[in-house]
């Protein structure tokens, strides 16, 4: 395996710790504004209190990596989604100014705004990711130096604005599981109703995004008859721990449905990696001006050194993070230094 | 506007903004750090409550921090896409190890520092502190390394791509070849190339030597002089909510404690900071004349140069409006500049005799010859070299508004001192006492203001580069990015960012109203810490 191939599979992973950790968060900001009572919410705020910042990192050190392996993928991405990339940066400013500010005044119109824009910002945050992963999947035009030549609204074709919706509802389900074992009584009953829909809807969303791309995607025929039994096998684990997430749910076994649901979205990634590889970003209609992970990559010096860098930082990172997890273990209990 | 000025102000608006909240952070980081030293080592409960307020006030600026600093993370792909494939091969390296090692440290331990009172013993809580602490210099490290490179590169060379037929010839990128008859390849190009507009697409910098990159000629001397400037926004911070409240008569044990310590910080880092601005200034005459001929406003190359001390700066220009030089209303200290820039203190006489250069002759004749052509009449070149100048009338300013905050805070934390002394600093019934803690409520926003001074003379003195010598700011710009855009966004962010600015004043305000909590002694102490309370020799720990 050469080290950009190496590279690929690392800015994935990161993408993908970000997914699964920042996903939560994402979600529990879905659905606070289905909780009404002030304490409740704020159980829900302190259910990621502590963890949310270090969540984000990922997505910053993801956009790190991008830049340091993939200049080329990152310039173009960033400046290609470019206004979908600023609504996504206000959106998550403003969510992460919610979590800090919202308790701290006991106001029903401050409380309120910053219910509302906490709220409103996981929302759109998720949704903006999935339509970026839709227009990555579905191709941009590009033209022969990697730059981005089409409109704003050429990026809000349906299958990018469906994948977004999938991603909300992903997103949402997988907050919904995370709350249930952060919260207990009342709260946590209220939560296993909304589960009840929550798991549904992106059950569906699923079927349909997988039935949508086998048959309207551009490129994507060429994957499956390059790597037929790699996506086989993918999807059939995905639809594997999808289907195993209601019943873990049902039994009561909150932990693991979560981790069904962080594989979940770990084989939607793979998926996603295998039908794109070695591609980083398509160009839909002229192919030839796609790039791939040689004519987007650093050199391979930087690669590699960058390659030891990573493989000294992502065990210690991955140790510590561990621990605050168990750190902050169990049900959520307000103090004073609660938000 | 174009999407060059529009892209500029919103890079510095949105750094500016950032830059705020880290300075508050790094500093406090520290500050925290002693603290918990002192209770741990005194086990006093003032040091906890201590600890416990200050800890409060820094989640604060640290949530802003964190919120505004995603955008930065993203900003040179959004708005300087060009630039960030130019740069990748070297730039990209330091912000990813900034994610790495610095963000994920600090937001792990922040976690702990903030909510884990009652989770983890005393000491893991102190690690975690210093971790947190730690990880914000290490932002720091990385991100001044990235910008010093901007500044003073090195550590790479040029490297250009070519379309490679099967029997060797080299074509340029753009030329229309036939599908699979080539092969992209990168090839050095001599160390005197000189980048061309239409090789922009084709060009990229690549790293030979990562810690020759890193150890760029500027990275060290900036470095300490940042890191120094967060200490002294960090301390300046406490010193002004502790006077605040000696002032008013409210928790007076904890602010005297909190402004001692503070003191002393902010004593030392001054002085530091004078040393190390010398060392920073003296690094600019060496790797950037230019900067420092624009930030003094000398256009005469001479011997015996004058340091300025204050005044107005402007262009001075033809009839035609095209900037031939500088009229100056200033005033100076003859001969000091000189001084300065030879480092020669104990010899001044022989140090004054050093020539410095004026803009007149900066860039040297031979830089634009080697960019226009030999064939340069002497009046072409000068009619070629303004445009190699910054904008000279506010980086003069800005600089020297730096210089001026630096000596006022000199100033006043050794005024600060003596009034300590010899007993003045706490008699608040004195009226000389009463004057000085109220400029010391207020001078929190000196160390801020220079801070952001420093950074605007950086940056706009290196114009029109954004990497020094090698491209230039308006060949950086994302293409795919249309003015109305950014204008946008920059709406956008102004419009939040102001929010999020009242919001934070009207926050910290509401801290500072509440003040910290004198009964969080003890008493509210978790289990886990009571042991060391009460293995206080004749401490009461004050039964629940
Ligand atoms: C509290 C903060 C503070 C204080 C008191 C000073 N500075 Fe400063 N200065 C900074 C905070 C700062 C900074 C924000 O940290 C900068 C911006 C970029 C950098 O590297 O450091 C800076 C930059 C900077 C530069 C430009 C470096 C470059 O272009 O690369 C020079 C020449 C000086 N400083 C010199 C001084 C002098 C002569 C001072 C007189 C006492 C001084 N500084 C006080
Ligand atoms: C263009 C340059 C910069 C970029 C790309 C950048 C990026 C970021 C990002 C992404 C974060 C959030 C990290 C998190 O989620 O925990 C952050 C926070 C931070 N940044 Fe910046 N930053 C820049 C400039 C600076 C400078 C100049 C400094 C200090 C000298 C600095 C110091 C910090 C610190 C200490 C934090 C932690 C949050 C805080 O303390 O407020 N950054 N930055
Ligand atoms: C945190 C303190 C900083 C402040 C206050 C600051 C300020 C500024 C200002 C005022 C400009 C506009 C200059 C002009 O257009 O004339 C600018 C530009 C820029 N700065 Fe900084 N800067 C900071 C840190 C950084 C860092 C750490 C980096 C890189 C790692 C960086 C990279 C850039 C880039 C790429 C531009 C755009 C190109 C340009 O206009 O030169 N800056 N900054």
């Amino acid at each position: 395996m050469d080290y950009n191939t190496i590279w690929f599979i690392l800015v994935g992973v990161l993408f993908t710790g970000y997914a699964m950790l920042d996903g939560f968060d994402l979600g529990v900001g879905g659905l606070h504004l289905f909780i009404k009572k002030d304490e409740d919410r704020r159980i829900l705020l302190n259910a990621i209190g502590p963890v949310w910042d270090g969540n984000e990192v990922w997505l910053v050190t993801g956009g790190g990596a991008l830049f340091a392996a993939f200049p080329e993928v990152y310039a173009t991405a960033f400046s290609g989604f470019y206004l979908p990339f600023m609504f996504l940066l206000f959106s998550l400013i403003f969510r992460a100014c919610a979590i800090e500010f919202r308790s701290k005044e006991p106001g029903r119109l401050w409380r309120g705004f910053w219910d509302t824009g906490f709220a409103v910002g996981s929302l759109l945050a998720a949704f903006l990711i999935g339509v970026a992963m839709g227009n990555i999947t579905w191709g941009i035009p590009l033209d022969h130096n990697h730059e981005y030549v089409g409109g704003f609204f050429n990026l809000l074709h349906p299958y990018a604005v469906f994948l977004g919706i999938m991603v909300v509802s992903l997103f949402l389900m997988h907050g919904n599981i995370y709350l249930i074992m952060k919260t207990e009584g009342e709260l946590q009953q209220k939560l296993r109703k909304m589960v009840k829909i929550t798991i549904p809807v992106y059950v569906l969303c699923f079927l349909i995004f997988n039935f949508w791309t086998i048959y309207e995607c551009p490129h994507i025929e060429a994957a499956l008859y390059k790597r037929p039994v790699e996506l086989g096998v993918i999807f059939v684990l995905a639809l594997m721990v999808v289907g195993a997430i209601p019943r873990e749910i049902h039994k009561g076994r909150e932990f693991r449905a979560f981790l069904y649901s962080c594989a979940g979205m770990g084989f939607l990634m793979i998926l996603f990696a295998l039908s794109v590889f070695p591609n980083m970003i398509f160009s839909n209609p002229e192919p030839q001006n796609s790039l791939n992970i040689y004519n987007g990559s650093s050199t391979d010096k930087t690669l590699k050194f960058m390659f030891y860098i990573a493989l000294i930082g992502i065990p210690i990172v991955l140790t510590y993070t561990a621990c605050v997890y168990y750190i902050f273990r169990g049900k959520v209990k307000l103090t004073e230094d609660s938000y | 506007m174009d999407v060059e000025i529009l892209s500029r102000i919103q890079f510095a608006f949105t750094i500016a903004f950032h830059y705020i909240y880290p300075t508050f952070s790094i500093g406090l980081g520290l500050f925290l750090v002693i603290v918990q030293l002192f209770w741990l080592k005194t086990r006093k409960p003032l040091y906890h409550n201590m600890a416990r307020y200050w800890t409060r006030v820094f989640g604060l600026t640290f949530a802003i921090g964190v919120a505004s600093g995603i955008v930065m993370e993203f900003e040179f792909g959004t708005n300087w896409a060009t630039y960030s494939r130019f740069v990748g091969d070297v730039f990209g390296s330091p912000l990813a190890i900034e994610g790495l090692y610095a963000f994920f440290l600090e937001s792990g331990f922040l976690a702990i520092l903030l909510f884990g009172w009652d989770k983890v013993g005393p000491y893991t809580h102190f690690f975690a502190t210093l971790m947190v602490c730690l990880g914000s210099h290490f932002s720091a490290v990385w991100i001044v390394v990235a910008n010093s490179w901007m500044q003073t590169p090195t550590g790479f060379h040029l490297a250009q791509k070519f379309k490679v037929t099967e029997d060797g010839v080299r074509h340029p990128l753009s030329a229309n070849l036939e599908q699979g008859t080539f092969t992209v390849q990168e090839f050095k190009l001599p160390d005197d190339y000189i980048l061309q507009q239409a090789d922009i697409d084709s060009v990229r910098a690549v790293i030979t030597d990562f810690w020759a990159m890193v150890f760029n000629p500027s990275s060290l001397d900036r470095l300490t002089h940042v890191t120094l400037g967060c200490w002294l926004a960090g301390s300046f911070l406490v010193i002004s909510i502790s006077a605040f409240y000696l002032l008013r008569k409210r928790h007076t044990e904890f602010a005297k404690a909190s402004l001692k310590i503070a003191l002393v910080y902010a004593t030392i880092a001054s002085l530091l900071q004078l040393w190390s601005a010398d060392s920073t200034a003296r690094g600019v005459a060496d790797n950037q004349p230019v900067k420092l001929a624009a930030i003094e406003g000398l256009v005469e190359t001479q011997t015996m140069a004058p340091l300025g001390i204050g005044g107005l700066v402007t262009w001075k220009k033809d009839d035609e409006g095209n900037i031939i030089g500088l009229n100056n209303y200033t005033i100076g200290m003859k001969g000091m500049l000189s001084l300065l820039v030879s480092g020669d203190f104990l010899d001044p006489m022989e140090g004054m005799k050093t020539e410095v250069k004026g803009l007149e002759e900066l860039p040297s004749d031979e830089f634009i010859r080697e960019r226009y052509g030999e064939h340069l009449t002497d009046e072409e070149v000068m009619k070629i070299r303004p445009e190699y100048w910054p904008e000279v009338p506010v980086v003069f300013q800005t600089y020297h508004i730096m210089i001026m905050c630096g000596m006022a805070l000199i100033g006043i934390t050794l005024l600060g001192c003596a009034f300590w002394k010899f007993g003045y600093l706490f008699s608040t019934e004195k009226k000389i006492t009463r004057l000085f803690l109220w400029v010391l409520v207020i001078s929190v926003f000196i160390p801020q203001l220079a801070n952001q001074a420093g950074w605007f003379t950086a940056e706009m003195g290196r114009q029109p580069w954004v990497v020094y010598e090698i491209l230039k700011t308006s060949e950086g710009l994302s293409k795919a990015v249309k003015a109305n855009q950014v204008l946008g966004s920059l709406i956008g962010f102004f419009l939040i960012y102001s929010l999020l600015f009242f919001v934070f004043l009207y926050t910290l305000h509401n801290k500072i109203k509440h003040g910290p909590k004198d009964d969080e002694s003890l008493n509210v102490l978790p289990d886990k810490w009571r042991k060391l309370a009460d293995a206080l020799p004749g401490r009461a720990t004050g039964d629940k």
